[in-house]
């Protein structure tokens, strides 16, 4: 019950935010392009050596000191199973600003911020079982590129960073 | 002129139950055999000024009150009073009165008006009391006369008393009109005419007051400066009344003249009445104390110094990061600047104790209010109690602090209310009637133990068991088997109680549970011991500090890890017999004849550590809750302090991992929870 209250609030904001014509920070993994919502955006930044989290899983590279915080970092390019995840000087971590907490995501490169209005955004296709959707708010057509627009919030929810959630309404979501 | 008095308030109850604390403390530390008078003063001392911000913010109610009270202190203090036990324990009511009181008037909270009546006519019956027994012992002019036949008053303002808008003329037309008023003025500290300022007051007056006057009247004249004046107020003797009356007939005045130069030399003390040099004494000492304590400590709000505290942990980082970078400059090149660097080193250093002194406090503070609960308690339970407290001076933290009553006040209650026995029961078991009670507090490496100890009838282990296999803790074959130390841990499971009945003490089947969790969320640890007929042992760990930590560094896989040095106790390089296999999979090592149980880091957090066999590595021996575990990691790296850094506040709670901390090179390093590591290699061992 509550998770589904969480998580259609959740869907319920990011879409009248985007329905109002936001402002997205397009990034790339691999070949894809996607999109964040440029007020969740905190800062980005080079990528920089990690601590590691014992047993965390593959996706969380782990935690940096940002200016004296500790900042848990996800790689989203495994956390999307991308073929090739390499670490090079392109490389760049987006410092995102969620509610209450601030969280780290790798990524391949930055392109720019865009604008995109409500007749742009079409709704995540379903895909079967295939592929996850549940972290897709929408998909944008920007020129010729597609985009695709990350619920952020929604993907910490649903996995291991979720501390805000209950365990339990955590398992009902997976 | 209008002030605005509703500032002041604040600090004036914040003062008054200080006062009312030290009081308490007094009150408690007196022994009637033996009064100390300095004792005595301090319990007066806080009266008065309690008295004194009452009345002058207008809560006339405390100021009443408080007034009676301070009379008979006052009798006490001139030693006119043979102080009895009784006298103290209407003192200590008084307190709880007067803490109510005050209460009410910040809060608008009730009171206990009953209390206040009935301790009020309590003072008044004592003060009545009291003439038969201080003419027996000192046989003064100016005991209480059973007919009231009038007042000597000696009013000497302090040269400031102008300042504070006072005026002498109108508490002197004041008193006239409540009788017959004789005034001599003493201008014996009129300095000349080139040496006075024209806005001190140099006069004082000996006014002689007739008629059956009530003395409150008297000090509501001089309630406004009482704290700016020597003011003393001593009954006329009968006779002397009878005497001077027809020679007195109207009002006099006169002055009292004396030589300048004498003046000078003794000051205020010569012009005081023989009769009352300790009163005037006692008076400068507590003017002289006050003025101490003003001048030593501000009130500082806690996040002001937290913000400080902050700053300082952030200081501390980046001045390790420089001091990193500094390292690879060549020495001669950059001296410098090496020099500079290793100055700031210091000093860094030294700012950080300095702050981090600010927080602390010593556990007096805690400890303090223990003789009171004591005392009630033994007397509702029959029981006799002695409280030995040490170690009030170690200092600790003041969250810590703040945390630590609770559990502390519950550990107590509990050793007097289950621990003790009734005084029959154990002169019947050949101990001493009085039980005993020790609390203390002390150092130990990074922590601070406090040891909450009695000499009771110890721990019941067939009544625990019996309580535990009936609320399905633990089966019948494992309370035969189980050893002592884990029965005690029995206790602290949630809803235990073996109280047979439910006391409003203790027994409410809520203690230890919330005691043990209390304590774990300061970072600290538990321990209990006990010994049938003789008696049980509280020991709590706590970190001196919950934002600094003494960490030693270890490394594994090429990366650090933080061991909070208080839980390391050696570590070592193994030989390869020493470690053994159990059953195929656990490996123990042998330190000392003691097998103790390996866990290897890499294993434990999955690193990729090149050292897989422990000869190869280094063994670092850890305990915690008197279990021991050897860590097996790469190397040792150094020991450093380390500012905790929260990892929940981004992440989440990791098994094993207690925070994170920022080295010198700006990396962050992971702190390990050691308690939970030895816990959970026990108990993967027991599995």
């Amino acid at each position: 019950m509550n998770a589904e209250s969480v998580s259609s609030s959740a869907t319920s904001h990011s879409t009248s935010v985007l329905v109002a014509g936001c402002e997205l920070l397009s990034f790339s993994l691999g070949a894809e392009y996607y999109g964040v919502d440029i007020l969740k955006v905190q800062e980005i930044r080079g990528y920089d050596t990690v601590t590691r989290i014992p047993d965390a899983p593959e996706w969380l590279k782990g935690v940096i000191n940002l200016r004296g915080a500790i900042v848990p970092v996800i790689d989203l390019r495994i956390k999307f199973n991308l073929s090739s995840v390499a670490y090079n000087e392109f490389t760049v971590m987006i410092i995102l600003n969620l509610a209450s907490r601030v969280v780290g995501i790798v990524v391949d490169a930055v392109s720019d911020v865009t604008r995109l209005t409500p007749e742009q955004i079409k709704p995540a296709p379903e895909f079967g079982a295939g592929i996850d959707t549940r972290y897709i708010s929408g998909l944008g057509t920007l020129d010729d590129r597609m985009l695709i627009l990350v619920d952020i919030e929604r993907l910490l929810h649903t996995d291991e960073l979720a501390a805000i959630v209950p365990a339990m309404d955590r398992t009902t979501l997976n | 002129m209008s002030i605005d008095l509703e500032r002041f308030h604040k600090s004036f109850f914040e003062e008054s139950f200080e006062g009312l604390d030290s009081m308490e403390t007094a009150l408690l530390a007196l022994d009637i055999t033996a009064v100390d008078s300095e004792t005595i003063n301090t319990i007066f001392r806080a009266a008065h000024s309690i008295k004194g911000g009452a009345a002058t913010f207008g809560f006339s109610s405390v100021a009443e009150y408080t007034h009676g009270v301070e009379t008979l202190l006052d009798q006490m203090r001139a030693g006119k009073r043979v102080i009895t036990q009784g006298d103290v324990d209407l003192l200590l009511r008084v307190v709880d009165v007067l803490r109510g009181l005050l209460g009410s008037a910040r809060d608008g909270a009730p009171f206990d008006a009953a209390a206040v009546t009935s301790t009020q006519a309590e003072i008044r019956l004592a003060l009545s009391g009291e003439s038969a027994a201080a003419v027996a012992v000192v046989k003064t002019a100016d005991a209480p006369a059973p007919v009231n036949a009038g007042w000597q008053i000696r009013f000497a303002p302090k040269p400031d008393l102008f300042r504070s808008g006072n005026d002498p003329l109108r508490i002197i037309r004041g008193l006239e009109r409540l009788g017959e008023l004789a005034v001599v003025a003493d201008i014996t500290a009129v300095p000349s005419f080139i040496e006075a300022d024209a806005e001190s007051c140099y006069l004082a007056w000996d006014l002689t007051l007739r008629g059956d006057i009530a003395r409150a009247d008297i000090d509501e004249q001089f309630s406004w400066v009482e704290d700016e004046a020597l003011i003393e107020i001593t009954p006329l003797a009968a006779e002397a009344s009878a005497d001077a009356a027809p020679i007195a007939a109207k009002p006099t005045l006169s002055l009292v003249r004396s030589n300048p130069a004498d003046a000078v030399a003794t000051p205020a003390a010569a012009a005081v009445p023989a009769a009352a040099p300790a009163a005037g004494a006692a008076g400068a000492a507590a003017g002289a104390s006050r003025a101490s304590s003003e001048g030593s400590s501000i009130r500082v709000g806690t996040e002001k110094i937290d913000a400080l505290i902050n700053l300082v942990g952030e200081l501390v980082i980046t001045q390790a990061m420089l001091t990193q970078q500094a390292s690879a400059l060549d020495p001669v090149q950059f001296e410098k600047l090496l020099h500079g660097l290793s100055q700031l080193d210091r000093n860094t250093r030294m700012l950080q104790e300095a702050v981090m002194a600010t927080r602390m406090l010593p556990m007096e503070a805690v400890f303090s209010r223990f003789p009171r609960v004591v005392r009630d308690l033994a007397a509702k339970l029959n029981k006799q109690v002695r409280l030995v407290t040490v170690g009030e001076q170690t200092e600790l933290d003041k969250s810590v602090i703040e945390k630590i009553t609770d559990p502390l006040n519950h550990l107590v209650r509990n050793s007097l209310d289950h621990g003790l026995e009734l005084p029959d029961a154990r002169i019947a078991a050949g101990k001493d009637a009085t039980g005993t009670i020790r609390l203390s507090a002390s150092h130990a490496g990074g922590h601070i133990v406090i040891e909450v100890a009695d000499d009771g009838r110890g721990l019941d282990r067939a009544r625990i068991v019996a309580k535990a296999q009936a609320n399905g803790l633990i089966t019948a074959a494992q309370a035969e088997t189980m050893p002592d130390n884990d029965v005690w841990q029995l206790i602290f499971s949630p809803g235990f109680s073996t109280a047979e009945k439910v006391t409003d003490v203790s027994g409410r089947g809520v203690g230890m549970d919330v005691v043990k969790k209390n304590i774990q969320a300061l970072g600290g640890q538990v321990e209990l011991s006990s010994e049938a007929g003789r008696g049980s042992r509280t020991l709590i760990r706590l970190p001196l500090t919950l934002a600094i930590l003494d960490g030693m560094t270890v490394a594994v896989a090429g990366e650090t890890f933080v061991l909070p040095l208080n839980a390391v106790v050696e570590s070592m390089q193994p030989s390869p017999d020493q470690v053994r296999t159990v059953a195929g999979e656990g490996q123990v090592v042998r330190v000392r004849n003691e097998y103790v149980p390996m866990v290897a880091l890499w294993r434990l957090f999955r690193l990729d550590s090149q050292v897989r066999d422990a000869h190869n590595g280094i063994l670092v021996l850890l305990e915690s809750e008197g279990r021991k575990v050897a860590l097996l990691v790469d190397e040792l790296v150094g020991q450093q302090q380390v500012v905790i850094k929260n990892l929940e506040a981004n992440y989440k709670r990791v098994p094993c991992i207690s925070g994170a901390t920022i080295m010198g090179d700006g990396h962050v390093a992971l702190i390990l929870d050691v308690g939970e590591l030895v816990r959970s290699t026990v108990q993967a061992a027991a599995a």
